[in-house]
C-alpha cells in the first residue's frame, strides 16, 4: 500500500527529537492501547501481526503523522474492533461525551465497510516456516526488486523498489505478510537480506560508503 | 486538568466501553505498565553485550546465530523470531531502523524510544545516515562504512558496540552501565 507509513527516504520530517529519555509508557492511555491489543486478539478480531500492521497503515494519514506511535496503534485497533462488530464509532463518540470530553478531535480509525476476513489462527507462534523448496537465490547473488507498487499490505519499502542489490543473508521460509494480512493464508516464502548501495537508492544525493539492508521475500525479487 | 490529546481521550473511551463489556480490566493495563517499565528493557541486551565482550567464544556464537545465543537468558516479553547481531568495528558502523512501522527487538531492548518510532528518524536514517548519526553525536570518518538495517520482516537486529578499552579493568556491573540502549540501536558509538 502506497501509504504515508512508508517513510524511508521521505524528506521534510525535520530533526529528530531525542531530548526526552523516557520510560516505556509516557502516559496511561498508551498502556491502555497496548492492553487493547490483547483484547482484540482474545476477541478474534486481531489474528496476526501482518493484519495489525495493515490496520495501522489504513488509518487517517494526518493522524498517522501526528498522533504518535500509540495513537497509530489505537487507530488500527479501532479499525479492527469496529470492523469485527465489537464496537461502533457512534458508541465511542457517545462515550467520549459521557466522560465529559470534546468528541470533535481528529479520529485516526477509518474502518472499512468491506473488511478482509481473517478467519484462521497462526499455525505456530513464530512466523518462521522452514521450506522444503530450494531458495531461488544464494548469498552473493545480485537481485533486482519489483518496480511496481502493491495495492495491499507489503513489506517492500517504496525506496527499495526497482533497485539492484546483493543477497547477504538467507533466512529460509517465513509467513508472507502480503497474503497473511488479508486473510489469504500464510503462503510462506524464502526471505533474504538484500544489501543496497547508497548510490543505487539515492543517486548523487547518497552519502559516501553507506549500505542499506532490507529483508525481502522471494516474490519481491524478479531477477 | 491539562488539555488531553484526542487519542488519549479516545483510548479512555475505548477502555471504558470494553471494561463495561467485560473484555478488559484496569488491572490488565497496570500489568502492562509494570511489565514494560520494570522487567523488559535495555538491561537485557546489555547483559548479552557484556557477555560477548568478556567471552570471545560466546561473541562468535552470538554473531553466528543470535537467536540461539540468547536462549540461555530466557528473556520475557519480547517476540524475537530471529535475531541477527551486527558488530561495530573500527571500519564498520551499524544502525537499526524500521521504516515501514517500528519493529524493534523488544525482548532485548524493551519498547522503543519515541524518536525511533517518529517519522523523522524512520525517513532519514536510510537516506542520510551520517547526517543523522552526527545529530546524535556520532561523527564518523569517511573511511568508516555505514550499514543501515531496515527491519522489514520478522528478523530483529541488535548492534554489538565496540568494547571500550576501559572495560577490561571493570567488574561486570560497571561494564553493564557502559552499555546503552542507543549504542545497541547504533545511534551511539
Amino acid at each position: 500500500m502506497d501509504g504515508v507509513h512508508d517513510l524511508g527516504g521521505k524528506q521534510g520530517h525535520g530533526s529528530i527529537d531525542n531530548a526526552v529519555d523516557e520510560t516505556a509508557f509516557h502516559e496511561r492511555w498508551e498502556a491502555i492501547v497496548f492492553a487493547l491489543t490483547n483484547v482484540a486478539a482474545e476477541l478474534g478480531v486481531l489474528r496476526n501481526t501482518d493484519q495489525f500492521r495493515h490496520a495501522i497503515e489504513r488509518i487517517d494519514p494526518v493522524a498517522y503523522l501526528s498522533h504518535t506511535y500509540y495513537g497509530r496503534w489505537l487507530g488500527g485497533l479501532e479499525n479492527l474492533l469496529v470492523e469485527g462488530g465489537i464496537l461502533t464509532q457512534a458508541q465511542i463518540r457517545a462515550r467520549i461525551e459521557v466522560l465529559g470530553y470534546d468528541s470533535t478531535g481528529l479520529v485516526a480509525a477509518r474502518p472499512s465497510t468491506e473488511p478482509d476476513v481473517v478467519d484462521y489462527d497462526a499455525e505456530h507462534h513464530v512466523s518462521s516456516r522452514p521450506l522444503e523448496d530450494q531458495p531461488k537465490f544464494r548469498v552473493g547473488d545480485g537481485v533486482l526488486t519489483r518496480g511496481t507498487p502493491s495495492t495491499g499490505h507489503t513489506r517492500l519499502p517504496a525506496y527499495a523498489r526497482g533497485k539492484r542489490g546483493e543477497v547477504v543473508m538467507w533466512h529460509d521460509g517465513w509467513v508472507l505478510p502480503d497474503s497473511n494480512a488479508h486473510g489469504r493464508g500464510e503462503n510462506p516464502e524464502h526471505l533474504y537480506t538484500v544489501a543496497f548501495d547508497g548510490g543505487e537508492l539515492w543517486g548523487d544525493a547518497a552519502e559516501p560508503r553507506t549500505v542499506v539492508h532490507v529483508d525481502l521475500f522471494e516474490s519481491y525479487l524478479i531477477l | 486538568m491539562s488539555e488531553l490529546k484526542p487519542q488519549a481521550i479516545r483510548a479512555e473511551a475505548l477502555e471504558s466501553l470494553l471494561i463495561e463489556q467485560n473484555h478488559l480490566t484496569a488491572e490488565a493495563v497496570d500489568e502492562v505498565i509494570i511489565r514494560y517499565n520494570e522487567r523488559v528493557g535495555p538491561m537485557n541486551g546489555a547483559r548479552v553485550v557484556a557477555k560477548a565482550w568478556a567471552d570471545p567464544d560466546y561473541k562468535a556464537c552470538l554473531l553466528e546465530d543470535g537467536t540461539k545465543a540468547i536462549e540461555e537468558f530466557e528473556f520475557e516479553g519480547g517476540e524475537i523470531d530471529k535475531l541477527v547481531v551486527v558488530e561495530n568495528t573500527a571500519t564498520v558502523h551499524n544502525v537499526v531502523v524500521c521504516t515501514l512501522c517500528s519493529c524493534y527487538p523488544w525482548g532485548l531492548l524493551g519498547l522503543p524510544p519515541r524518536w525511533y518510532k517518529d517519522p523523522a528518524y524512520r525517513s532519514r536514517i536510510v537516506r542520510e545516515p551520517r547526517a543523522v548519526l552526527a545529530e546524535f553525536g556520532v561523527v564518523l570518518d569517511d573511511d568508516v562504512e555505514v550499514k543501515v538495517w531496515d527491519s522489514s520482516a520478522e528478523v530483529r537486529y541488535m548492534v554489538l558496540p565496540m568494547r571500550p578499552d576501559a572495560a577490561a579493568a571493570m567488574d561486570e556491573r560497571a561494564v553493564l552501565e557502559l552499555i546503552t540502549r542507543d549504542a545497541m540501536i547504533g545511534v551511539a558509538r
